[in-house]
């Protein structure tokens, strides 16, 4: 089995596309495409890595990630952000918070596994 | 010229006696020099040979250098340099405007991009589905062997993504085509209704007789009204002309004034209405049938102008807040209490006026409900008797062109160092 990714997304098509390529590369795949919960299902799930879209229903990627920050648990758990914006604040703004990566859509697949490959390492 | 005969001051100025002439009938425009000997042959200030017009052209002169980083403090002063070459600081001055009203839509659009909800909202959707797009197709093309359920599914999938792109560009294109419109105009819808209300004179002959079903005519006549903002603001103003000059029919508020004096609370009882209605009224005569020159401004609860129309001898700033100690303001903090005070602004060329100031409610009393006040100041040529009452209240235009020392209203410091 590989390693565990936890996709945060709520556009499907998307989720489902991701979905499809990190599963042929090896990975094992979840999905969850709410803000509003998003923090309780990372603690549930557990995943070696997350993948974060800034633009949630319910609770925005960056509030999601600073209580994944303050939170010892998962202080340290690599997390990609995704954003539609790709202007130097919200980069700077998703560093300061503790983005592991972040990546502006639109995206190709060879750079998101590409990253994750980084970021976890098989 | 206190007793000295034209040519004998033109001799000892050093100056023909018909060059002099055209400066005293202002078709030439004095300064450098020919400023300081007139003056001194006349034993007056240099200040007092010079107009409003030329301090309204040196106090821009002044901003434009305060706003220039590079300007150094070694350059000569304003005066010396509009004494000298007229036609250039009149075209410094023109140009330091445009630069002024370029940086403004600057501005505006910047700020568009980056806080217009309903733009980034659209860039959003249109991202988020080519993202999609891009990561299904690669999918197709770099999957050899993929499942025919599989390639089905993301086959649908950009298909519909695809429609839904088409949709989301379209949806920006039209909003951007809408906002283009606004755009074209070069001012703030303010500003339209200025150039419209200037070009009119303030005065609507259309609308004097009942002829409220003009205004639409009157709309369609003008190029200044760019905006869809500018348009409704012209409209609401219109609306209220025509009310007020119902309530106060041109004829009568003529002979009116005539008879009783430029006092707005003597017209008010006259007519049975209102000060705000009668001051608004007064603004809008017709100086071609006899109504003295009638300058007014009006600002809502946060003092922002939301009228202006000029006097002169009177400076209005045409950008940022005005001078805190009009009596416009102090009508604000004491609504309904009718202001009567005379002022001068402290620059050379102005003259004492007799301000009328009073706030009033927008809307009517509700129990429930906070009053929003707006205040209103009408500016008249004192009566000689006004004028020999008290010394006018000094006051400015706006803090950065004011010369005042010392003021408890300055909210930041003058670029006029050296003073007028």
């Amino acid at each position: 089995m590989g390693k565990h990714v936890l996709v945060i997304e709520d556009e499907p098509n998307i989720i489902e596309a991701i979905s499809f390529i990190l599963s042929r590369d090896g990975w094992a795949v979840d999905t969850h495409s709410n803000g509003h919960d998003a923090v309780d299902v990372v603690r549930a799930k557990t995943p070696d890595l997350v993948i974060l879209d800034v633009m949630l229903p319910g609770k925005s990627g960056y509030d999601i990630l600073s209580e994944l920050r303050e939170d010892a648990g998962t202080r340290n758990l690599p997390v990609l952000m995704l954003t539609a914006r790709g202007q130097t604040k919200d980069r700077e703004l998703a560093e300061r918070i503790g983005a592991s990566r972040f990546m502006t859509k639109p995206f190709s697949n060879a750079e998101v596994l590409e990253a994750l490959r980084e970021l976890v390492p098989q | 010229m206190q007793g000295m005969r034209q040519a004998e001051l033109a001799q000892k100025a050093g100056i023909s006696a018909s060059y002099l002439n055209l400066i005293e009938h202002n078709r030439r425009r004095i300064g450098g020099k020919l400023l300081l000997s007139l003056a001194e042959v006349l034993g007056v200030e240099p200040s007092a040979l010079t107009e409003g017009a030329e301090a309204a052209l040196i106090a821009t002169l002044g901003e434009a250098r305060a706003a220039d980083e590079f300007a150094g403090a070694d350059h000569e002063p304003p005066e010396d340099f509009a004494g000298r070459f007229p036609g250039w600081a009149e075209l410094l001055v023109r140009r330091h405007r445009r630069v002024l009203e370029l940086e403004r839509i600057v501005e505006t659009l910047t700020d568009r991009l980056t806080h217009d909800p309903h733009l980034a909202a659209a860039l959003h959707e249109v991202l988020s589905t080519v993202t999609a797009i891009r990561s299904t197709a690669g999918i197709l093309a770099d999957t050899p062997a993929i499942e025919p359920e599989w390639r089905d599914r993301f086959q649908r999938n950009i298909n519909e993504d695809a429609k839904r792109l088409a949709e989301s560009a379209q949806t920006l294109v039209s909003y951007l085509d809408e906002g283009a419109e606004e755009e074209t105009a070069l001012a703030s819808p303010q500003d339209e209704l200025d150039a419209f209300l200037t070009d009119a004179g303030f005065h609507f002959d259309a609308l004097e007789n009942g002829g409220a079903g003009d205004i639409d005519s009157i709309l369609q006549r003008t190029e200044r009204l760019q905006s869809a903002a500018g348009r409704v603001l012209a409209r609401q103003y219109l609306e209220r002309y025509a009310e007020d000059a119902a309530a106060m029919p041109l004829a009568a508020t003529l002979t009116a004034l005539r008879d009783t004096g430029a006092d707005p609370a003597v017209l008010a009882r006259r007519f049975g209405v209102g000060l705000p209605q009668v001051m608004r009224r007064m603004a809008a005569l017709p100086q071609a049938e006899g109504a003295p020159p009638i300058g007014m401004v009006s600002c809502d609860a946060s003092g922002t102008l939301i009228f202006r129309k000029p006097i002169e001898g009177f400076a209005l700033p045409r950008f940022g807040a005005a001078c805190p100690k009009w009596p416009l303001f102090q009508a604000l903090s004491r609504p309904h209490l009718p202001i009567r005070r005379l002022v001068q602004q402290d620059m050379r060329g102005r003259e004492a006026f007799l301000a009328y100031a009073i706030a009033e409610p927008v809307s009517d009393p509700d129990f429930g409900q906070v009053p929003l006040f707006q205040a209103h100041m009408l500016l008249v040529a004192p009566d000689p008797a006004d004028r020999g009452q008290d010394d006018p209240d000094g006051l400015g235009v706006n803090c950065r062109i004011c010369p005042r020392e010392g003021c408890e209203g300055r909210r930041e410091p003058s670029i006029l160092t050296d003073g007028f």
